[in-house]
């Protein structure tokens, strides 16, 4: 992790690689858990099956995808979970989400890596796939079909459908975030935010990172001495 | 069957006890369900158990296995006190009125002539008064106190309902509304059926509990009667006609009998059999067995049997005792007096009682046949099945030859069912393998037989070798053939004797009816009561006419009842003495004032005047008995005897131990357990899901019925700690098998004489070979010892003791 | 699927509602119970017709054999033994259990897969298994536990009403082998009447509680029984007292998929006009270059400690 002066950008190490590999198989998964289970769970969108090879195969596939899920978001969650602990600064952050969401954060507190919202997607997605896990097994009726009752089964459907939507809703929320805050999705394709990015978002982060010192990348020197390498 | 499947619609009180008709009879029970849904007809059924059709039932009353006789004669008890007998029926056409000899006495469960040390009885004290006329002297009032009425009425005065109670365990409130429902039957409008199997059958005293209930009916005027009648359900297909032909050992076809070896000559064994009239113009039909046996023994030996050679009588077999039924034969097999046995379409491993004798007797003969479409237990005795079937193959040394046979879907040809109905059927398949039809097989050992005996000619080869084989392919008679020659046919032609030129019977033509069979050997028939099965018309059993006129059940187009079509036997009886129906509306023949007439075919002449000549022809009386003479070897009255292995002591008779008339061998005496050692009163059955011993081997049944398992009630099963559905042994003093326990509320424990009695059920269909789990049947428990009249084993009611166990021991 | 759309009712898993033009007779098998004797006569033509092995099991202390419906074992006699409080008599009470073929078919409302089951226009409803796709979802849709899941082709079986041969003109094969006449089948109109008779008897032989059961909760059914205790439907092996589609079952496959389908839709659309008219949320020239400036300040603040 590490500031670096790069010939046209100073940029911040944001995740490094194994993290933006488990992230993406837990993406790829819920891609495509939302699409098998959205073509057994509105007839509108049975067609979707298709994309799993007809409607045998989605429901076969969708609950060992929905177990690639758990695996992958466990060890997502064991590299996270320390920059999601709930702080002070966080509860002032969701208080001006208002300015967030036009653009003005400017009146925002310094946030540290997560701010408030990206906190709370991280531990619903956290709660949804564990309830969404445990009613998934309930309703595996592969394996599971005797373990439980019909009943059981009954609310297992139930609760997996609303933890579901629940789930896209905080995927949108993720995704359209990333897209809304222009220079995000770097983070999770090249590992790095722009030095920018991370003074308007994280600015908090940024000065941690920038405290533990800052790489320079360039071959050419730079063009304003006063802003010379680190080292 | 008195009467016919058909006909049971048709009644008002259904009476199911010593059977279970609904579990083992489901197609025929539809006409029971039919009388329910559309005359409102009431069901009652008496059983130790609460059984499929007691699920069915209008009221259910338990009783002890084996002590029918007492519940029957209780309720004929309650039926002359409460005067509800059909007093004219009785009167016209039974022989209440008649008188006995002095001297016939019964005293401490005894009738006169009783022989120890023979377990039989010189018979002689019970027959009629005869008069000076050689008629059987009458009193019309029934008040004689030797008429047969009062003699009745004084032998059944124990039974009371108190009595009924200790001894059958039948709570006496539920005893008595069944007596109600039954006496109400009494009225001329009113009539019950009597259906009965196996339950009945296979007691030490089986024909006495269906004498019983015979006696009953008549008592109540429900003989001959539309929706009336004593049903026998046959447990097999075609068993009826098996029965018809001649199964028994002392039987030849149409219920003829074998002579005795004391019986020399043809004059000497007709003698006793000529049937005179006991009664004025009585039919007593009977005196046309001459006229019978001469047709067979015609169809037997053709041209070989004349007049001068008393028609081949010499070439039948003579019995030197009163019968070889299986019991005797197994007996003498496992003295080793038996060298070859053929089994055919029997399978006496697990049929038979006390298997392990069964398996002993086997073992010592030198070759046993079997011929069975399925691979049947009895073919595999040898077989070490380890505790299925614990044989020593290398002790053994039976040769066994396994013959499949086509089965009856392979086969064309006649069934008779329980109706009497003989109907004709064609093959749905083909045989599969090697299987050959049971004709072929025989046919095949006759034409070697023969060769061989033509060839070396030997003791006595004359019935072989002039048996009369006329057949197509003498390979292989055919089906239609040996129809034709049962039916009979004209074998010289017979001109009016008023008229010679008038033909009255032409040579080669089928006979139309056993009417018209001669006893000059100029007619053939195989089997008499057959005779119009397949006339000049053709085949009368491929008949599928289904109009029924006046919608009575008859159905006198469909296929061929014997004897002569007639679907309801003593028909005449349901008309009153002038003829009239008793029953307005459930008219069956009337006499019209010239002859009779209506929707069967009158089994009287159809001109005989009414009040001459009685219903009841096949007896010289005319009349049915009461008292049945000398007729059963083990009392003219049926009387309570408890069965040979029982619970309670006989309280009537505490000295008596089973039926004293029947026959028991000794090693089988000393096989009998008692009480204190086996104390529950066990019973065997069949179960819809399976047929005997065949369907194990099909495996849907297999599914719907998959392992043996035994009944017991909670009562007994809390006392035992066994568990429902767990593992049980149980033991009788000849065996021992395992089971699953069915522990269950069908099953109670009844109260007999102050004691608690315990009843266990053992259904039969579990063997070692087959498509089901091997398992085991209840006669590997069951007694050696057969009714006292016709030897059918005591495999109805016996003792066992039950104790959990871990099962048989897998090795 | 064989049949064409106008033969069908209802269609699982569709939007588009069959024309409905064919209106054949709605067909119904009546199951009297007091009439049946438990011989499973139905249960092995069952077997037969659709030539189904099932597997050989064990007693386990029961008549009901298998013990429970199975994927290959689509009708089943349950045996209760009951006493009577009332009169103190026993009863042992034998319900042919299967497939009721409810108007209101709870498995079609909950299958997630077109056509996979469907309702024809005489009212059997059948699963189509070309088109299942095994979830199990009819399972929990269904008031009576009727469907079975096979392990090896992980499809739904159950009775199909012998539809095949209805389609033909003949009844099901278990009406076919009855012996008693117990299973009949005819119209529905014919089968209620029908039944009235037999409840008519039923009460003059004391059965004052006799009646038919058709239960409202689902439509009413296309497979009916007359019960001696009609009051007290679940004495014969837990038949329903009054059973519908499950309140979950409808939740679920009511609210839920519209308002899940809404949430969802607005949540998508919410983004696409936020991120049409909001204010970009970019990073400044001005940010960059005091991105610079803390970064320099801060690495410069972590040399020193």
């Amino acid at each position: 992790m590490a500031v670096r002066r790069e010939e046209e950008r100073t940029t911040v190490d944001r995740y490094p690689g194994r993290v933006r590999v488990n992230h993406w198989v837990t993406a790829i998964s819920l891609i495509l858990l939302a699409l098998s289970g959205a073509a057994l769970f509105h007839p509108a969108l049975f067609f979707l099956s298709g994309l799993f090879g007809g409607g045998a195969n989605a429901r076969a596939l969708h609950p060992w995808i929905g177990v690639v899920l758990l695996a992958s978001f466990a060890i997502l969650f064991a590299q996270m979970v320390r920059y999601n602990f709930w702080a002070k600064v966080d509860t002032q952050w969701m208080r001006h989400i208002g300015d967030v969401m036009s653009g003005h954060e400017e009146n925002l507190p310094e946030i540290g890596k997560y701010n408030g919202a990206q906190k709370i997607v991280f531990w619903l997605m956290t709660l949804l796939i564990l309830v969404l896990f445990g009613t998934g097994i309930m309703i595996w009726y592969e394996y599971f079909g005797a373990s439980f009752t019909i009943e059981q089964q009954r609310f297992g459907h139930i609760i997996h459908a609303l933890a579901a939507i629940a789930m896209l809703l905080v995927v949108i929320v993720h995704i359209y975030a990333g897209f809304y805050v222009r220079g995000t999705i770097s983070a999770m394709t090249e590992g790095k935010v722009t030095g920018g990015w991370a003074f308007r978002h994280h600015r908090l982060w940024l000065r941690h990172e920038a405290r533990k010192g800052v790489i320079d990348e360039r071959q050419t020197p730079p063009r304003r001495p006063n802003i010379g390498p680190a080292e | 069957m008195t009467n016919s499947w058909t006909d049971i619609k048709n009644t008002d009180l259904v009476i199911v006890m010593g059977g279970n008709a609904a579990e083992a009879h489901p197609c025929g029970f539809k006409w029971v369900t039919e009388a329910k849904a559309q005359r409102g007809a009431k069901l009652i059924v008496v059983d130790p158990r609460f059984t499929r059709t007691a699920s069915v039932a209008d009221f259910y009353a338990p009783i002890r296995q084996g002590t029918d006789i007492a519940f029957l004669l209780g309720v004929m008890k309650y039926c002359i006190d409460n005067d509800k007998i059909q007093h004219d029926y009785v009167r016209a056409f039974t022989n209440a009125p008649y008188l006995v000899k002095e001297g016939f006495g019964y005293e401490d469960g005894l009738f006169t002539g009783y022989d120890e040390a023979k377990r039989a009885y010189d018979k002689s004290s019970w027959e009629y008064e005869l008069g000076p006329d050689g008629y059987v002297q009458i009193d019309e009032t029934l008040q004689h106190p030797r008429s047969v009425y009062q003699l009745l009425k004084k032998h059944i005065a124990v039974y009371t309902p108190e009595m009924v109670e200790r001894i059958c365990g039948t709570p006496k409130d539920k005893f008595l509304t069944i007596c109600k429902m039954i006496a109400e039957t009494s009225a001329r409008d009113k009539v019950m059926t009597s259906m009965y199997a196996l339950g009945w059958t296979q007691h030490s005293k089986g024909s006495q509990n269906i004498r019983s209930m015979a006696m009953l009916q008549l008592l109540l005027g429900n003989i001959g009667l539309r929706g009336g009648g004593m049903n026998a359900l046959r447990g097999h297909s075609n068993i009826q006609g098996l029965t018809d032909i001649g199964l028994m050992s002392n039987l030849i076809p149409g219920y003829l009998t074998l002579g005795t070896d004391k019986e020399v000559d043809f004059a000497t064994y007709m003698s006793t059999r000529g049937f005179k009239p006991l009664r004025p113009n009585q039919m007593s039909y009977w005196q046309n067995y001459k006229k019978f046996m001469v047709s067979f023994l015609k169809s037997m030996w053709g041209p070989a049997a004349t007049t001068e050679n008393d028609f081949a009588y010499q070439w039948l077999p003579k019995l030197d005792i009163p019968s070889y039924d299986m019991l005797k034969i197994f007996d003498l097999m496992h003295q080793g007096k038996v060298n070859g046995y053929f089994c055919q379409g029997f399978n006496p491993l697990l049929s038979l009682a006390n298997r392990g004798k069964v398996a002993e007797s086997l073992a010592k003969l030198k070759f046993l046949v079997v011929m069975d479409p399925l691979q049947t237990e009895t073919a595999r005795f040898w077989k070490d099945e380890g505790v299925y079937n614990d044989a020593k193959p290398a002790d053994i040394q039976t040769e066994v030859f396994e013959l499949p046979t086509t089965c009856f879907a392979e086969d064309e040809g006649s069934l008779v069912n329980s109706g009497r109905w003989l109907q004709w059927h064609w093959p749905g398949a083909e045989p599969p393998g090697e299987a050959k039809s049971d004709n072929w097989i025989m046919a095949q050992l006759h034409i070697r037989l023969r060769a061989l005996y033509n060839k070396e000619g030997g003791a006595f080869p004359d019935p072989i070798v002039n048996l009369h084989w006329p057949y197509r392919d003498p390979g292989e008679p055919e089906a239609d053939e040996m129809a034709r020659e049962m039916n009979g046919y004209v074998v010289s032609t017979v001109t009016d004797p008023a008229d010679p030129t008038k033909v009255v019977l032409e040579k080669g033509k089928q006979l139309d009816t056993f009417g018209q069979l001669r006893d000059d050997g100029s007619t053939a028939c195989g089997c008499w009561i057959y005779s119009g099965c397949w006339t000049e018309k053709g085949n009368m059993m491929a008949r599928r006419d289904t109009s029924d006129p006046g919608n009575t059940g008859a159905y006198l187009g469909w296929a061929f009842a014997w004897p002569a079509n007639r679907r309801i036997l003593y028909n005449r009886a349901s008309a009153d003495i002038d003829g009239k129906a008793w029953d307005p509306k459930r008219k069956l023949i009337e006499w019209n004032g010239a002859s009779w007439t209506g929707y069967d075919v009158p089994d009287i002449a159809p001109t005989a005047k009414p009040r001459d000549v009685g219903p009841y022809i096949m007896n010289p009386e005319g009349t049915a008995r009461l008292f049945a003479r000398g007729m059963m070897v083990d009392g003219p009255f049926p009387a309570h005897y408890e069965p040979f292995e029982s619970p309670v002591a006989n309280v009537l008779a505490p000295k008596i131990r089973g039926n004293p008339a029947a026959r028991i061998f000794k090693d089988d005496l000393a096989a009998l357990g008692t009480s204190d050692k086996f104390p529950y009163a066990a019973t065997s059955y069949r179960l819809t899901e399976h047929f005997h011993f065949w369907t194990k081997h099909v495996w849907v049944n297999a599914v719907l019925q998959p392992e043996f398992f035994v009944e017991i009630s909670e009562q007994l099963a809390a006392e035992k700690a066994i568990q429902n559905g767990g593992w049980v042994k149980v033991s009788s003093n000849r065996g021992s098998v395992y089971a699953k326990a069915t522990v269950t509320k069908r099953i109670k424990p009844l109260i007999c004489d102050g004691k608690t009695v315990h009843v266990v059920g053992i259904p039969l269909h579990w063997g070692f070979t087959g498509a089901a789990r091997k398992g085991f049947g209840p006669n590997s428990l069951t007694p050696f010892v057969g009714d006292a009249n016709i030897q059918t084993p005591e495999t109805k009611a016996w003792l066992v003791n039950v104790e959990p166990s871990n099962g048989p021991a897998t090795s | 699927m064989g049949l064409q759309s106008q033969d069908f009712a209802r269609i699982s898993a569709t939007n588009m509602r069959p024309p409905d033009v064919r209106h054949d007779f709605e067909v119904a098998k009546l199951i009297d119970v007091s009439k049946c004797i438990g011989c499973k006569a139905c249960q092995s033509a069952c077997l037969e017709w659709n030539n189904l092995r099932e597997e050989i099991g064990f007693n386990v202390g029961s008549y009901t054999n298998p013990h429970d419906l199975t994927p290959n074992s689509w009708t089943l006699m349950r045996f209760t033994e009951w006493e009577n409080p009332q009169s103190g008599n026993l009863e042992w009470l034998i319900r042919k259990d299967g497939c009721m073929h409810c108007a209101d078919p709870g498995c079609l409302k909950a299958c997630p897969s077109p056509g996979a089951i469907v309702q024809y226009n005489n009212g059997i409803v059948d699963f189509v298994s070309e088109n299942c796709i095994g979830c199990g979802y009819c399972v929990k849709g269904c008031p009576f536990n009727i469907p079975r899941i096979s392990q090896t082709d992980h499809k739904a079986y159950k009775c199909t009403l012998c539809s095949d041969r209805v389609s033909v003109g003949q009844a099901p094969a278990c009406a076919k082998a009855c012996p008693t006449g117990a299973i009949v089948f005819g119209t529905k109109q014919a089968m209620l009447t029908y039944a009235e008779t037999r409840i008519t008897d039923l009460k003059s032989r004391g059965f004052q509680n006799a009646g038919i059961y058709d239960p409202p909760g689902v439509g009413g059914t296309h497979v009916m029984y007359v019960l001696h205790h009609a009051d007290q439907p679940q004495l014969y092996a837990g038949l329903p007292n009054n059973p519908r589609i499950s309140q979950v079952v409808e939740l679920w496959k009511g609210l839920t998929k519209y308002a899940g389908m809404a949430a969802v839709g607005f949540a998508a659309a919410f983004a696409f006009v936020h991120a049409t008219i909001a204010r970009r949320n970019d990073v400044s020239r001005a940010e960059d270059r005091e991105a610079e400036h803390l970064i320099d300040e801060e690495a410069a603040r972590g040399r020193q400690t």
